[in-house]
């Protein structure tokens, strides 16, 4: 079902995951190329933020193995995880961004971690990142609390990508946005790829997204990959949870 | 695949050509400032600038904001610095930073006497907003309560229930164990220093006193502002950051109804049972230790007990204990609905939920101990 891809960016085998008696994850495959865009579909509830949440490490996995840059995360000496760490960024639901810390403060908290860079260079930098963000430079000296959902997601994307990694994860980035910030928010992350050459694992519900942003997609359902391809892949595909959700009410709307 | 960046300097004819090679990217990041800030030294040579950098391997915003920022300070006057030999695939990031404005100066005020001077001021003169917050409170808790005694269908009984749960039965274990303790090292110490004038029984009436008039209600006030105190700060703070008090204000509900008085109501009764378990905890571990260490019979102790003490004094420690509840959890539901939006600020409030109810709890017990020597109790 998975096609064999040369060179993946991540590489999951045979993953499963169980909460108690409930298996999440039931030997799940999944490539990711490297420098594209992977729209992650699945019911709610199937386990996507799982599945994005065990190959970042934060959930335990039963069985299985997960390569990311090549490096088998499990075997891995800590040097060698902070490496891929270093190499990937985050952009979780909520924004998980550090209440008691300004914007900019946020967005140079991994920088002042793993690089030792003048306070000049940092603040240039951050400034950099919240105009590809598409903010304006008077929100840096904001705390997260008064920031809108929708520059909370921002802000949490500049964070995300503030050591300018290769791969990032999104879990839900255009949730709780309205349509014309989700369609920039999509726009900004096709640019974004584009310019820093990034590959993005983006979890998501949203049809539009899936149309207008992503390369490729990957629907999970009991626990496994049950189609992967492109949107017309998806179209085409007979399954019934596919053809209720790409040929539902919503998607006929989104293709109009 | 990643290789050292440099920036050479070449002298090409009437123009000076900087080559940048090697990988810009973040992990080189404190390489290539030093690299960039030395070569802005050549800024007002009148020659023409270009930056070469062709033979970049790899660019990322860091490499690409350094280059930008080379080509900002080098450009003065009539000389105006190039990039050249940008290829296709990073032309859109170094376009994409060339957007970005100089940083704008952070200020981060310096700290100077006046400044200190203007906290102390503010801090004192904030004294009187948390009198007036706790005056507040209490009002509001009173309005609330004579609500709900018109109309005693809307009191929450479970939620009282679960309250007392939380703060009167599983803390009994611990303040049964600590007072028992306090008592042990009282009639330790008492026989200890008494023994010195042949006084060893008086143990018995300082201990009774002691424990019955101040220690024990106080002793356990001071444990429940630090065990439940806290718990009613941050309990109620985390549920002002999410918004669900916000959420209950718009159903028709006050937070105050819903959430506070179920609290104080536990709290209020728990604090009693809980001064009278300490107390009885405390006599029973100094009764053990005079009859152990200081050779005083638990019948003789007993007899003594009764001589020294009247139901006074019980009298006088257990009025205590509801009032001093009533500070402990007013003082922490103002706390706590006083959170703002960040973790700090949580843990902030917490702080000085603790801090200030233990202050109160002993202001309370200062003020009881005038009342009732001027009352003859």
């Amino acid at each position: 079902m998975v096609g064999e891809i040369q060179d993946p960016i991540i590489r999951v085998r045979g993953i499963t995951v169980q909460f108690g008696e409930t298996r999440v994850l039931d030997g799940l495959n999944l490539d990711v190329k490297r420098g594209e865009i992977l729209g992650f579909v699945g019911p709610s509830g199937a386990g996507k933020s799982v599945l994005t949440r065990t190959i970042i490490g934060l959930v335990p996995k039963v069985a299985g193995s997960i390569e990311v840059f090549g490096v088998d995360l499990d075997s891995s000496s800590t040097s060698q995880r902070r490496n891929v760490e270093r190499r990937w960024g985050v952009l979780f639901q909520q924004g998980a961004l550090f209440s008691s810390l300004t914007v900019r403060q946020n967005i140079q908290f991994p920088m002042r971690e793993y690089l030792r860079v003048s306070q000049r260079l940092m603040d240039e930098i951050t400034m950099a990142k919240l105009a590809m963000v598409g903010l304006k430079p008077e929100v840096a000296e904001r705390f997260p609390s008064e920031l809108s959902g929708g520059m909370i997601k921002r802000v949490a994307l500049a964070r995300a990508l503030s050591l300018d990694p290769d791969l990032v994860f999104l879990d839900e980035p255009t949730s709780g946005l309205d349509p014309i910030g989700a369609g920039d928010f999509d726009e900004l992350v096709r640019t974004l790829q584009r310019t820093l050459g990034l590959t993005v694992f983006m979890v998501t519900h949203d049809l539009d997204s899936l149309y207008t942003a992503c390369d490729r997609i990957a629907v999970l359902g009991n626990g496994k990959i049950i189609a992967a391809g492109s949107i017309a892949d998806m179209q085409a595909s007979q399954h019934p949870w596919l053809r209720q959700y790409f040929h539902g009410k919503r998607a006929r709307a989104v293709m109009s | 695949m990643s290789s050292d960046p440099k920036l050479e300097r070449i002298a090409k004819g009437n123009a000076l050509a900087l080559c940048a090679t090697g990988t810009w990217t973040a992990s080189f990041a404190p390489v290539l400032e030093r690299m960039v800030a030395d070569a802005e030294k050549l800024a007002g040579t009148p020659q023409s600038i270009f930056i070469d950098v062709s033979e970049v391997a790899k660019l990322d915003t860091f490499g690409a904001w350094l280059i930008e920022r080379l080509r900002r300070s080098l450009t003065q006057g009539a000389v105006e610095a190039q990039i050249a030999g940008l290829s296709a695939n990073y032309s859109s990031l170094v376009d994409e930073v060339r957007r970005v404005r100089a940083t704008p100066v952070v200020d981060s005020s310096p700290i100077t006497i006046s400044g200190m001077l203007e906290q102390i001021g503010r801090t004192v003169a904030g004294i009187a907003g948390t009198v007036a917050g706790l005056v507040d409170m209490l009002g509001a808790v009173l309005a609330a309560g004579f609500r709900v005694l018109v109309h005693p269908r809307s009191f929450r009984l479970t939620s009282t229930v679960h309250h007392m749960e939380q703060v009167c039965w599983r803390a009994v274990p611990i303040i049964v164990l600590i007072t028992f303790l306090i008592g042990c090292i009282i009639a330790q110490q008492g026989i200890f220093h008494f023994r010195r004038f042949g006084a060893d029984i008086f143990v018995v009436d300082m201990l009774g006193v002691l424990v019955l008039r101040e220690i024990g209600v106080l002793l356990v006030a001071i444990m429940v502002a630090g065990r439940s105190g806290s718990a009613y700060t941050a309990e109620l703070g985390s549920m002002k950051m999410r918004e669900e008090i916000d959420a209950l204000r718009t159903m028709g509900f006050d937070p105050i109804e819903v959430l506070v008085l179920p609290r104080m109501m536990a709290l209020v009764l728990a604090l009693p049972i809980l001064a009278f378990l300490g107390a009885m905890a405390a006599l029973y571990g100094g009764g053990l230790v005079a009859w152990l260490y200081g050779g005083v019979q638990p019948e003789a102790f007993l007899l003594r007990l009764r001589d020294a003490i009247s139901i006074d004094h019980f009298i006088v420690g257990i009025v205590k204990a509801p009032v001093m509840a009533a500070v402990i959890g007013i003082v922490a539901c103002v706390e706590g609905l006083a959170v703002q939006g960040s973790a700090e600020s949580l843990g902030q409030h917490t702080t000085a939920s603790v801090v200030k109810g233990i202050f109160f709890v002993i202001v309370m017990d200062g003020i009881f101990a005038i009342f009732f020597a001027s009352i003859g109790m």
